[in-house]
């Protein structure tokens, strides 16, 4: 007997784990293709600088180098970039950072690689170099791209000098809004660049055939961005790139562009041989991209009894040397920096502007943990100023459904007072707050202080193009194709539990297949919270499809209408108010194959098409990424103790609940949220990238802290509010991005109250935390 | 470059024989060498633990292992834990509490558990995270990595 147990809501480990646990996961640096070769890269000593030339010479009478790139291999036209197409496959003509590749090659062995690369020797005429947005911003200031206007994008952008983005999204009057507040707070926030610090470096193997067609295995987030990624760095079409996901170990947003796969493409191009490289830490973190360091500035009123009014913002993001991602989290964050509130009156302007440091890209929150640093650490000084407690003020100026938040958008539900109510009741708020030795710098007189903050987030998911393919085999088994990267987040189960549930089989009757351009259905990339809204919407679709196809079939096998037949549990077809009169998936799909019909496949795409849409006529919208997408929401609280001897701050336990509408899998969801919860930790107290002389300072896990077992609070409660969304895969929503977005501010909310003390600047440092202690009134 | 030294060490059981250079490390023998991937190369530095290995038993980091210092040692690695199909019962630990996300830093978390719990096999959970402290890792939160080292704990005690 087959006792069927829905898929949807279980508790499995990540159906890869045996193979991870016991070392047999391949990752790409694990790959050894034969007669692999070995590339080393040369990059800029400078932050700005022309080069002048090259002589490869040296290199290349190396006994055992095949092949040698620079910049004067690249065609002109040949620039790519997600929103402004400004850079090549490496430097041509110019660097722009520190760290940024000027020149590789390939030899036979590793050692020889790294030992003749560093005699390529480039001759530069060094630059006046930026290295800040107001630097990059003054008159008469270093301009990085001087043919900027010349570039092509994807969106329209107010390309000028060394700004990037300028984008807007205001609505009502702010100017004569403040008339109406009580009370209004102004302060200025400012935030650090974080580096993902994914365990596994980044790496690549490139391989050509003889028919020119290039293959790269890579580590990524979307090997549907490598191949657009490479096609325009190459100038090839997109139809002679095959792209392949192995194992990826971590990501974070760091991996969704390129990174060093056009740099073995090209050598494996000119070597004729296959290419492998992969990063050294350091080079990873000079080369590869980071969080946006920010300067928010923000003012918010309200009345006196607590309701916002007004809110006015002005973001300014550091973009580092290359657009990247920055137009999209520049726009992300000018959107959020509302908070998940209703606020009548709102200007919000974000800009980005190069500079001549490393790419600032997306990582995970996309912008959110900038504004919410600021936006919520205002809303706890409101609540102070005003003596209301924090909770309840975000309550009462929580995100209803049915009224408008923001453009004409209207949400049909929202769970943000529940996750709210949850984590109060939970972590045990009211008392905590209440208790008399804590607060402005505590009644008894103890050094070491504790206390509890809160923060809300908002965030969107849902966006860019997903597809799936499934397939049923001769024995009525399945082979589910999406082209969806899992970067360690746990896709691939959640979407073959997706697809169990949609065709009421187990998920070992499920092969999950490996990302790959030339096999796999297009997915955008597994990144903004997306995949498991988009492909499971986009796999319920095709498993749909397969179901009326079975349906066809069973119906012709048991000579009976297809509307007369149902899905049963187990892999069955049966006669409605039949029991017994069932045709198994093996039966159907064999008689497809041999009989009649064909092989059995569903294929379903998907784009946004909810109405979760801002609308253009509502609000002053400009220079705008984004313009829909499905909103998630939650609250975080922290438990802190300062140490006011040290400066020392500890997290102690955190409180994180979410509206993630149905969890496909809990386990994975709360390894999502703990995850992001202590990478947010990092964010708040210890990661920052800092430069020296336009050179990154830290570029090693010696010099740039991640936390460790030891930093992890005691313990992190994950709460998911489960209200299913309407059209996502069995109610699902994103919930990669959510859980870091809050917790620097709720851990600066718990500071605050703890010690009276508010910091502005992250990371809160000892070292800050001391001075702002000293400092203290 | 001088001429390459001929060393010979235990791997998972088996004799290997290698020629290397003064500087090359453990990490390199296993990885580049021997193909014995499992064991990863995360920051080179040792810093990160993902190149933890047993050697003689004892938790080294393959990165700040020099080769020739290896010559005669017995070296475990997360390949050589499982017996045939059957995994450690710190595998299946951190298979069963859904500890495993990315995966890199795994095999090191893994054997440098296994070494812990040898020493301490009833340890707290303050044992447990100084144990691991010099292992990091970006996806967990560590929340069930500990939790798996619990679990592991108390089914190798039962």
């Amino acid at each position: 007997m087959n006792v069927y147990v829905g898929a949807v809501g279980a508790r499995i480990p990540r159906l890869e784990t045996r193979e991870k646990v016991t070392g047999q996961a391949r990752y790409s640096d694990d790959m050894f293709p034969q007669d692999v070769i070995h590339a080393a890269m040369i990059t800029s000593p400078y932050p700005h600088a022309r080069i002048l030339s090259y002589d490869v010479s040296q290199a290349l009478a190396v006994p055992g180098v095949r092949a040698v790139i620079t910049g004067n291999d690249l065609e002109l036209p040949n620039r790519g970039g997600p929103f402004v197409k400004d850079e090549h496959a490496i430097a041509k003509d110019k660097v722009r950072y520190v760290g940024e590749p000027v020149a590789a090659l390939a030899a036979d062995d590793l050692e020889t690689a790294r030992r003749a690369v560093m005699l390529i020797d480039v001759t530069y005429e060094e630059l006046a170099a930026v290295m800040s947005p107001e630097e990059g911003l003054a008159d008469g200031a270093p301009i990085l791209h001087e043919d900027l206007n010349d570039y092509a994008t994807s969106i329209d952008l107010p390309l000028k000098g060394n700004l990037l983005q300028e984008c807007e999204i205001s609505s009502g009057d702010v100017d004569s809004a403040w008339d109406q507040c009580d009370l209004i707070v102004e302060g200025e926030f400012e935030t650090q660049g974080q580096y993902h610090a994914y365990m596994e470096p980044c790496s690549a193997i490139a391989e050509v055939d003889a028919n020119g067609k290039i293959t790269v295995w890579s580590s990524n987030q979307s090997v549907f961005r490598d191949q657009a990624n490479l096609s325009e760095r190459l100038g090839i079409p997109m139809s002679r790139i095959r792209a392949i996901s192995p194992r990826v170990g971590g990501a974070f947003g760091g991996k969704i562009e390129i990174t060093v796969q056009a740099i073995v493409a090209l050598l494996a191009m000119k070597a004729k041989k296959p290419v492998k490289m992969t990063l050294t830490r350091e080079q990873d973190m000079e080369m590869i991209r980071a969080r946006h360091p920010s300067k928010v500035r923000m003012k918010t009123g309200v009345t006196k009894d607590g309701m916002l009014i007004a809110r006015d913002t002005v973001i300014v993001m550091d973009a580092g040397a290359y657009a990247c991602d920055s137009p999209g989290v520049v726009g992300v964050a000018t959107w959020f920096a509302r908070g998940p509130y209703h606020i009548p009156h709102v200007r919000s302007i974000g800009r980005g502007v190069y500079t001549n440091k490393l790419r600032f890209g997306a990582f995970r929150g996309f912008g959110g943990p900038q504004v919410a640093w600021a936006g919520e650490q205002q809303l706890d000084e409101i609540a102070e100023k005003l003596g209301i407690d924090p909770i309840q003020l975000r309550i009462n100026n929580a995100v209803q459904a049915d009224r408008e938040w923001v453009a004409g958008i209207e949400l049909k539900k929202s769970d943000l007072v529940t996750c709210l109510e949850k984590v109060r009741s939970e972590s045990g708020w009211d008392e905590k707050r209440a208790n008399s030795d804590r607060g402005n710098g505590g009644g008894n007189g103890a050094k070491r202080k504790r206390g509890i903050g809160i923060a809300c987030v908002p965030h969107i998911s849902g966006v860019l193009a997903s597809s799936a393919i499934v397939r049923v085999l001769e024995d009525g088994t399945v082979v589910l194709s999406t082209g969806a990267v899992d970067n360690g987040q746990g896709s691939d189960t959640a979407l073959v539990q997706i697809c169990a549930e949609a065709l009421g089989i187990g998920v070992e009757q499920i092969s999950f297949t490996q990302p790959d351009t030339d096999a796999s259905p297009y997915n955008w990339g597994t990144s903004a919270s997306r995949v498991t809204y988009t492909t499971g919407r986009a796999i319920v679709g095709a498993a749909d499809e397969v179901v009326t196809t079975l349906k066809k079939y069973a119906g012709e096998i048991m000579e009976c209408a297809a509307e007369d037949l149902e899905l049963r549990p187990g892999g069955f077809i049966g006669l409605k108010g039949v029991p017994d009169a069932v045709v198994p998936f093996a039966g159907i799909s064999g008689y497809c194959h041999w009989v009649s019909g064909g092989p059995i496949i569903g294929a379903h795409s998907v784009q946004y098409d909810g109405d979760d849409i801002l609308d253009p006529t509502k609000a002053i919208i400009k220079h705008f990424p984004f313009r829909f997408g499905v909103y998630t929401f939650a609250a975080q609280a922290v438990e802190v103790e300062i140490d006011e001897d040290t400066g020392r701050i500890e997290a102690l336990e955190v409180w994180s609940a979410h509206d993630i509408g149905k969890a496909i899998n809990p386990m994975a969801v709360e390894g999502q949220v703990e995850g992001g919860v202590v990478q947010g930790l990092g964010y708040a107290l210890y990661e920052e990238l800092e430069w020296d002389s336009g050179r990154l300072a830290n570029p090693s896990f010696m010099d740039y802290k991640i936390p460790g077992t030891m930093d992890s609070p005691q313990a992190i409660h994950t709460y998911m509010i489960e209200n299913p969304h309407e059209g996502g895969p069995f109610g699902a929503k994103g919930i990669g991005e959510p859980p870091i977005v809050g917790i620097a501010a709720a851990i600066g909310n718990a500071v605050c109250q703890a010690t009276g003390v508010r910091l502005a600047r992250l990371p809160m440092t000892p070292e800050r935390v001391l001075t702002a202690l000293s400092e203290r009134s | 470059m001088s001429d390459p030294l001929p060393i010979t060490l235990t791997i998972n059981g088996e004799t290997k024989q290698a020629f290397v250079q003064p500087w090359h490390t453990l990490l390199h023998v296993l990885r580049d060498v021997f193909h014995f991937t499992g064991t990863k190369r995360g920051c080179n530095q040792g810093v990160c633990g993902a190149c933890s290995v047993l050697a003689d038993g004892e938790v080294v980091r393959g990165c700040l292992s020099l080769a020739v210092n290896c010559a005669g040692q017995d070296i475990q690695t997360i390949e050589g834990l499982a017996d045939g199909d059957e995994l450690s019962p710190v595998q299946q630990a951190f298979l069963d509490t859904g500890a495993v996300q990315c995966g890199f830093c795994m095999p090191g978390m893994i054997i440098a558990s296994t070494a812990f719990l040898a020493e301490n096999p009833a340890p707290t959970e303050t044992e447990i995270r100084e144990g691991l402290s010099g292992n990091l890792c970006r996806c967990s939160g560590y929340v069930k990595v500990i939790a798996a080292v619990q679990t592991a704990a108390e089914r190798m005690s039962s």
